[in-house]
């Protein structure tokens, strides 16, 4: 019986689920360079970014969607999708009072305060992405009196085109991958992220990305440049309409860690993830990477509750000697959610280091794979790897599935993979619910204890959030 | 006023019948031992009264405080005053015992209808019961039954049945694997919540537990029925001359 309630517990509630209603304007369906024109003109972009788009679209057309992943769907029709949609809107904002009200509340809605004087006491500097372009940034001006940049990416095409020609693609090459050329050709927006030499970034900045319209695509793209000695901790997170159509995401993060520079990258991904049935949810293909030189560090932290296919390896080039990678993963799937998800940690200077922690929850009739890649090359002396992958399995029809790659050329270099599956048992059930608590909070409570040392890699806001998002994820998987 | 009453109850476990026809009842304020050989079925007992889901109750009823507790979830029993001190605590990962012990106060505060836990007042509160057991701050940030001794881990639920103050305890065998100074501080935490209206049902293979503890009543439990009653010299006796002559 209590195996049973554990199933009925993770019925899914998805509360960000409803819909906006507001005018946009769209390119015409589907993709073709006609499109990309389009796209491009409509951004006002300089030629160059132009070439860059038509020359990814020109290698993406002869490029196959990647198989390898284990996850399943029908094939996605690409002429039948807008590339492009946006909120009709008067030229050129002066200020958040001329954002459509109807996207205010939105986001008022989202708990994603826009109001600068009613964001978090200014812990908290955030860029509103919907659909296909960012409709406010908060705190900039604060932000610019210490030199910090943060924007969005076509606000950085017009303001800084120097940066952006000059590290756009400079991590993840248009050539990368099927999902990142189809980005390289027909990104909209997404956030640019500055931080000039020593400074330490006073605030978290946060991106909030939503998609709205039906049939659209939402392909944004962030880079993120941490001069040297720089610090900063940047938050993304995502919701969707429900609907029971599937649609597709596919963005590119791409960031640059100079000497000694640290950033701290956190996601809590909560794209619709269909419903109970299976029925529609986002199909999230993400290309995340981090370049890091000479002693910088970049740490990854991913909670992933959303999504109907998660497909997702945030990784870290460890270019520099004594440059520190880390990855912490939580991934929740539920119902008929799938996930491949895990890291890629490219050791490549002396003495580099890189943590993986990777915890993975799988219930109702869901899978989920851990898929990561350790290398250490021939130059790799004296590097560091250690991996722990668990995973933890509610009911018996779901799956979870671990395949660690390690490959090491250099003899001094250690690398050491842990990995445990484990379940929750009727016992821990048992024991809880005698303590006089219900079923489903003794889920979450075993569930959020299994990720705890993940969640602790949090910013203190987000962890508590992302807390509750897993008490809610899990809802309806016993009962 | 009787706390608990038990009458002809049959519990199987798959198509073994463990429980055959138990009748016991439990008044308010005062202490029962239940004694017996291996198998005879009074950790079953326990886990039916607590609800575990893996027992079967065939025929029979418990009332609590009037109530059918049978009708009653796991949960709702333990809300209701219903403790089980466990024999083997069941480990729980990552989750401390200060967010553990804070999860089920809140729920049975939302059960009972009483306003939400002031996160000041609970540290005061378990601070206080812990000290009074010999628990260390240290102990209450570790996780639930993690790493630690046998003797910790009757302690530490000791201090749970301490903290959560029901009205009906059960210690099931507590003093197996424990030393002497183990079972003092299980005999301590009783001592200190022995009350005019909170009851104990203490599970044990053993007198030994009763020299911390001393009973109102001993049950002599064998083979699924309660076969004698009595008062702690039952106990000594049986310590004397086994259970050979009660079969």
């Amino acid at each position: 019986m209590a195996q049973k309630e554990i199933e009925n517990i993770i019925d899914a509630s998805y509360k960000y689920g409803f819909e906006t209603d507001v005018e946009t304007e769209t390119a015409p369906k589907g993709l073709s360079e006609e499109v990309i024109r389009f796209i491009s003109t409509e951004k006002k972009e300089p030629k160059w970014l132009l070439d860059f788009r038509l020359k990814a679209y020109n290698h993406w057309l002869s490029l196959k969607e990647p198989q390898w992943a284990k996850i399943k769907y029908p094939p996605i029709d690409y002429q039948s999708l807008y590339y492009y949609t946006v909120p009709k809107k008067k030229k050129n904002l002066k200020s958040l009072d001329e954002v459509d009200p109807e996207i205010l509340k939105t986001y008022e809605k989202l708990g994603i305060p826009l109001q600068e004087q009613k964001a978090l006491a200014g812990v908290v500097a955030v860029d509103a992405v919907f659909d296909s372009v960012s409709v406010a940034t908060t705190y900039q001006k604060h932000l610019a009196e210490k030199g910090i940049i943060f924007c969005s990416m076509s606000e950085a095409v017009q303001n800084h085109p120097e940066l952006i020609k000059k590290y756009l693609g400079s991590v993840v090459p248009y050539t990368d991958n099927f999902f990142a050329c189809l980005n390289s050709a027909v990104f909209s927006d997404g956030s640019f992220v500055f931080i000039p030499k020593s400074v330490k970034c006073p605030m978290e900045l946060s991106s909030y990305f939503r998609i709205n319209a039906r049939h659209s695509g939402q392909f944004e793209r962030t880079l993120i440049i941490a001069e040297e000695g720089s610090y900063v901790s940047y938050l993304e997170g995502c919701t969707a309409p429900q609907r029971d159509e599937n649609q597709l995401h596919a963005a590119v993060v791409e960031i640059v860690v100079l000497k000694n520079a640290e950033v701290k990258y956190s996601t809590v991904q909560n794209w619709y993830p269909g419903d109970k049935n299976g029925v529609g949810g986002i199909y999230n293909f993400v290309t995340k990477r981090g370049l890091c030189h000479d002693y910088a560090k970049l740490s990854w932290t991913q909670v992933e509750t959303g999504s109907a296919i998660t497909w997702k390896y945030p990784s870290c080039v460890l270019l520099g000697d004594h440059s520190v990678g880390e990855f912490y993963s939580v991934a929740l799937t539920n119902n008929y959610q799938q996930a491949d998800t895990g890291t890629k940690m490219l050791h490549l200077g002396k003495n580099t280091r890189s943590t993986i922690v990777s915890k993975g929850i799988s219930a109702g009739y869901s899978n989920q794979t851990y898929r990561g890649l350790v290398k250490m090359s021939k130059n790799a002396l004296n590097g560091r790897n250690f991996s722990r992958c668990d995973s933890l399995l509610i009911g018996n029809k779901c799956g979870a599935h671990t395949i660690p790659v390690l490959i090491n050329e250099n003899k001094t270099a250690q690398v050491e993979h842990e990995a445990t599956t484990s379940r929750i048992s009727e016992e821990q059930l048992f024991y809880c619910e005698q303590r006089g608590v219900n079923p489903e909070d003794a889920v979450s409570l075993i569930v959020n204890g299994f990720c705890k040392e993940v969640m602790q890699q949090l910013p203190m806001e987000f962890a508590i959030e992302a807390g509750k998002l897993i008490g809610i994820s899990l809802e309806g998987s016993i009962g | 006023m009787a706390l608990l009453e038990i009458k002809n109850l049959h519990v199987c476990v798959g198509d073994k019948e463990i429980l055959k026809g138990l009748t016991l009842t439990i008044e308010q304020g005062t202490v029962h031992a239940i004694m017996g050989p291996n198998g005879s079925g009074k950790s079953t007992l326990s886990n039916v009264i607590a609800g575990n889901p893996v027992y079967e109750v065939t025929e029979g009823e418990i009332l609590f405080k009037g109530k059918n507790l049978l009708a009653l979830k796991t949960d709702e029993r333990a809300n209701e005053g219903v403790f089980l001190g466990f024999q083997y605590p069941i480990e729980i990962p990552g989750v401390s015992y200060a967010t553990f012990l804070k999860q089920a106060l809140s729920c049975k505060r939302k059960y009972l209808g009483e306003t939400p836990l002031d996160p000041v007042q609970f540290i005061k509160r378990l601070k206080i019961r812990a000290q009074a057991l010999g628990v260390s701050d240290d102990m209450l940030k570790r996780s639930v039954n993690v790493g630690f001794s046998g003797g910790e881990k009757k302690r530490l639920e000791t201090l749970q049945m301490a903290f959560l103050e029901p009205d009906f305890c059960i210690l099931d065998e507590m003093d197996s694997g424990l030393d002497v100074d183990a079972l003092r501080v299980v005999g301590q935490g009783v001592g200190i919540m022995r009350e005019k209206c909170r009851s104990f049902m203490l599970i044990t293979h053993y007198q030994r537990l009763l020299d911390y503890i001393e009973p109102d009543i001993v049950h002599i439990m064998i083979n699924g029925k309660i076969v004698a009653s009595g008062d702690k010299l039952l106990a000594l006796r049986v310590e004397e001359k086994g259970y050979a002559c009660y079969k």
